[in-house]
């Protein structure tokens, strides 16, 4: 096994991880449980088709079972591993399995709606998505977005502002992207046309927007409450049929139309950056930008623009908040959101699809922890939440897979300057 | 590099700074002016709304200074001195944050950002809280325990990060990053076990530090001001040694300058990582036991409110350097201090001095536009926040 390379070597230890977890998690939540106490599953939310009402079984039979899948899992994708295929399929079963297997013992007792822990962690991840595709434009170009807080944070308080004031939901969700870009214009401005350290100015425009908002907030807002800060809010829209299918029906298609947006922007991102030929050069500006500059891409342009629309993107999501949530701005409300999309980036490996799932994990582990915060659980909620910054510190120290950032990420280019 | 490391204290230096501060206080004025109800009604006439916008401006920053610096009506016929009583409020106040400052200064000399002393700040208050609150020591021996306990805590936080970075290449920010909200939920969950519960209370606030480990009062017990102060001082001294006088310092300034140069010429850059982080960590950490020591004296979920961020603009101003830290810390020390004040009596939030921060530091990092403003030439202008990105 010496003929393995690092990244192999990456694999095969994680995918130990995997297997001493699952027969971990078979042992310690399956056979040691104590007392088996019924735990159920329901699995409707709304009036959609009903495949399964609920799911009634006993907690340690389920952490058995789960368990045991786990196993089976990482046995399959150990084979697969050992036969050079690739393990993706296997691995998220392996998993899935052990999260359930968590979740069977956590919950003995309690009743779990399913769907609605799956619906509401697509809800949370929705900031984090729009966020880490900022994220994905902005890296990919290399320019190193740590402002995404501040774009988020500046759509949420401009849509919400403006809805308030024209009383419509639909001048929030225009103006949204423009306060992001906004912000994103003077990273772009200073990153580029004067070359300073990006993760200080991202940074500092985070601090930036913080202040302002946290000002305006305290000085219009609360004073003013109903004409400034009373936004009406963003009706879920059932599309028809779809929402009717049974589980995924109500998690997918019973959303607000930023829901939509976002299925929207993700597709069109995954498709430009690898489809397309400004794609092509995006990514060739983020990882030798010289090389493109000598085949004729105007490199800085492009960033710039890349940079902006990376703004627009975030500033989107940041209406998510207002007019997509309660409506109301409420200070300082992103509460960090933008930097969970920066580690579901990096998690990611800088790719859409890859910050996608990462996006979501973290917005199902924030929604379990809400979930078994009020059901009421033996584990502390404040563990629950360090998991996606724990996850994120694993990710980047290389343990599980080789982590890197598009080469020019971060490097201002000047034409004439080797790089 | 030659630059940097050549010693001109000139007071061309300070132009810079100065003219920042000043663009960043007219932008802020604009902003009270525009945000201002009674000024917005006279938006059709000119005159009255210059004037009226003047009003509103000059009553904010007066009430920033007497917040901060001097303000006459606190004095008492017995006791004139008390109108200097905000003085020590924003010493109160900049006396953690200078530590901090150090703390990120120390990093981006050896060409390390770290923004993970909120983080290191909240293990150091945590440490010192605890050993405050829970042993019973002689008077002196508390007090330094409880330091020392701050100082291992942040370091071996700030440690580690240098440790994964040197080991693995994780980037320092962000594993700071993530950091800060693990110290910080970490924080979170201990206040709502019964080792940190104050008794009688069920919000999560621990016991106050026993009075054998508090920081020694300086000025009588009418004013808040401590020893945290002087503890800063002698930080910012140490710092100035440990980088121009020491072989330490020398190594640290190389791997921040080239550190492949600095592989090449022996100096073994893992090890510098690490301590320099360890270091830094030590300093956020010992400003969280001057803040819960010196002031606070028991320890809630905001306990490190905003040192650790404004650590970073503090460093940023004073172009990371000992002595600058100390003159940026005082000044925010006092923006913060006064901001209080200001918050109270007008109408103006004490936010607008993130904003003022935001825009300073802005200002300082593009002296491009600066110079634009205010038609300068020859200004010294160094280029220590080059851009160096993940892969740096």
């Amino acid at each position: 096994m010496n003929s393995l390379s690092a990244a192999e070597r990456r694999r095969r230890r994680s995918l130990y991880i995997m297997a001493v977890l699952a027969v971990l998690s078979t042992l310690v939540f399956g056979l040691l449980q104590k007392r088996g106490q019924v735990v159920t599953y329901g699995f409707v939310l709304d009036k959609e088709w009903v495949l399964i009402q609920q799911w009634v079984i006993n907690s340690r039979t389920a952490a058995l079972l789960f368990g045991l899948i786990a196993i089976a899992a990482s046995t399959v994708a150990f084979l697969q591993f050992r036969a050079g295929k690739t393990i993706g399929i296997a691995s998220a079963f392996g998993a899935a399995g052990i999260m359930m297997s968590f979740l069977s013992w956590a919950a003995a007792g309690k009743f779990i709606p399913f769907t609605g822990l799956l619906q509401g962690a697509l809800l949370l991840s929705v900031p984090l998505i729009f966020g880490s595709m900022a994220g994905v434009l902005s890296e990919r170009s290399g320019v190193v977005n740590i402002a995404i807080e501040g774009q988020l944070l500046a759509g949420a308080f401009v849509s919400g502002v403006v809805a308030s004031l024209t009383h419509s939901t639909f001048w929030g969700l225009v103006v949204a992207p423009f306060a992001g870009c906004l912000i994103s214009t003077l990273l772009a401005i200073f990153a580029i046309n004067f070359a300073i350290d990006q993760i200080i100015l991202g940074f500092v425009l985070n601090v930036l927007v913080y202040g302002l908002t946290d000002f305006l907030y305290k000085k219009l807002l609360i004073p003013y409450q109903a004409t400034w800060n009373s936004g009406p809010t963003l009706a879920a829209i059932k599309i028809p049929v779809l929402w009717k299918i049974p589980l995924i029906g109500p998690i997918l298609f019973d959303q607000s139309i930023i829901v939509y947006l976002m299925y929207g922007v993700v597709f069109l991102i995954s498709f430009s950056l690898f489809k397309t030929k400004w794609g092509l050069r995006t990514r060739a500006v983020g990882e030798h930008p010289t090389a493109a500059d000598s085949v004729g891409i105007k490199v800085n342009r492009l960033r710039f623009m890349n940079v902006m629309i990376a703004g627009m993107v975030a500033g989107l999501g940041g209406a998510y908040f207002t007019v997509g949530g309660v409506g109301a701005f409420n200070k300082e409300m992103t509460a960090g959101k933008g930097f969970i999309a920066l580690a579901a980036l990096i998690f990611g490996r800088w790719t859409p699809w890859g910050a996608v799932s990462a996006a979501l994990l973290f917005g199902f582990a924030d929604n379990l922890q809400s979930v078994l915060g009020i059901i009421g659980t033996p584990i502390p909620s404040e563990f629950m939440l360090m998991v996606p910054y724990l996850v994120t510190v694993v990710a980047v120290t290389g343990f599980v897979g080789r982590v890197r950032a598009p080469a020019a990420d971060g490097t201002p280019y000047k034409r004439g300057e080797s790089h | 590099m030659h630059k940097l490391l050549s010693k001109r204290p000139s007071l061309r230096a300070l132009t810079l700074p100065g003219l920042a501060f000043l663009l960043a206080m007219f932008f802020g004025a604009l902003l009270i002016a525009f945000s201002d109800s009674t000024v917005l009604k006279h938006i059709g006439h000119p005159l009255a709304f210059l004037k009226a916008a003047g009003v509103a401006v000059w009553q904010s920053y007066l009430a920033l200074f007497e917040g901060s610096v001097y303000n006459p009506s606190l004095a008492t016929p017995h006791d004139a001195l008390l109108s200097w009583y905000p003085l020590s409020e924003t010493l109160v106040t900049a006396a953690p944050l200078m530590l901090a400052g150090l703390s990120v200064a120390l990093a981006f000399r050896a060409g390390l950002f770290n923004i993970g002393a909120q983080g290191q700040f909240i293990f150091g208050s945590i440490a010192a809280s605890y050993v405050g609150f829970h042993f019973h020591l002689p008077l002196g021996v508390h007090l330094i325990a409880a330091v020392l306990a701050a100082v291992v805590a942040g370091a071996l936080w700030g440690g580690l990060v240098g440790l994964l970075k040197a080991r693995t290449g994780a980037h320092e920010v962000i594993v700071t990053i993530m950091l800060n909200y693990v110290a910080l939920y970490f924080l979170m969950w201990l206040l709502g076990t019964t080792r940190f519960l104050r008794p009688g209370r069920r919000d999560p606030i621990s016991p106050d530090v026993l009075t054998s480990a508090r920081m020694p009062l300086l000025a009588g017990s009418n004013y808040r001001v401590n020893l945290g102060i002087f503890v800063a001082l002698a930080a910012a001294t140490f710092v100035w040694w440990l980088l121009t006088r020491s072989t330490w310092g020398f190594r640290f300034r190389a791997v921040g300058a080239n550190s492949a140069a600095a592989k090449t010429a022996g100096i073994s850059v893992p090890f510098v990582m690490t301590s320099v982080m360890a270091i830094s960590g030590a300093l956020a950490g010992l400003g969280g036991a001057v803040h819960v020591l010196g002031s606070d004296f028991s320890l809630t979920s905001g306990t490190a409110g905003n040192f650790g961020f404004d650590a970073i603009t503090v460093a940023l101003l004073g172009r990371a350097k000992p002595m600058g830290v100390v003159f940026a810390s005082i000044l925010f020390g006092a923006l913060r201090a006064g901001g209080g004040t200001m918050q109270a009596n007008t109408s103006t939030p004490i936010d607008i001095v993130l904003v003022i921060q935001a825009l300073v530091v802005l200002f300082i990092a593009a002296p491009s536009v600066v110079k634009w403003v205010f038609r300068l030439k020859n200004v010294k202008t160094t280029g220590e926040l080059a851009a160096k990105g993940w892969n740096g």
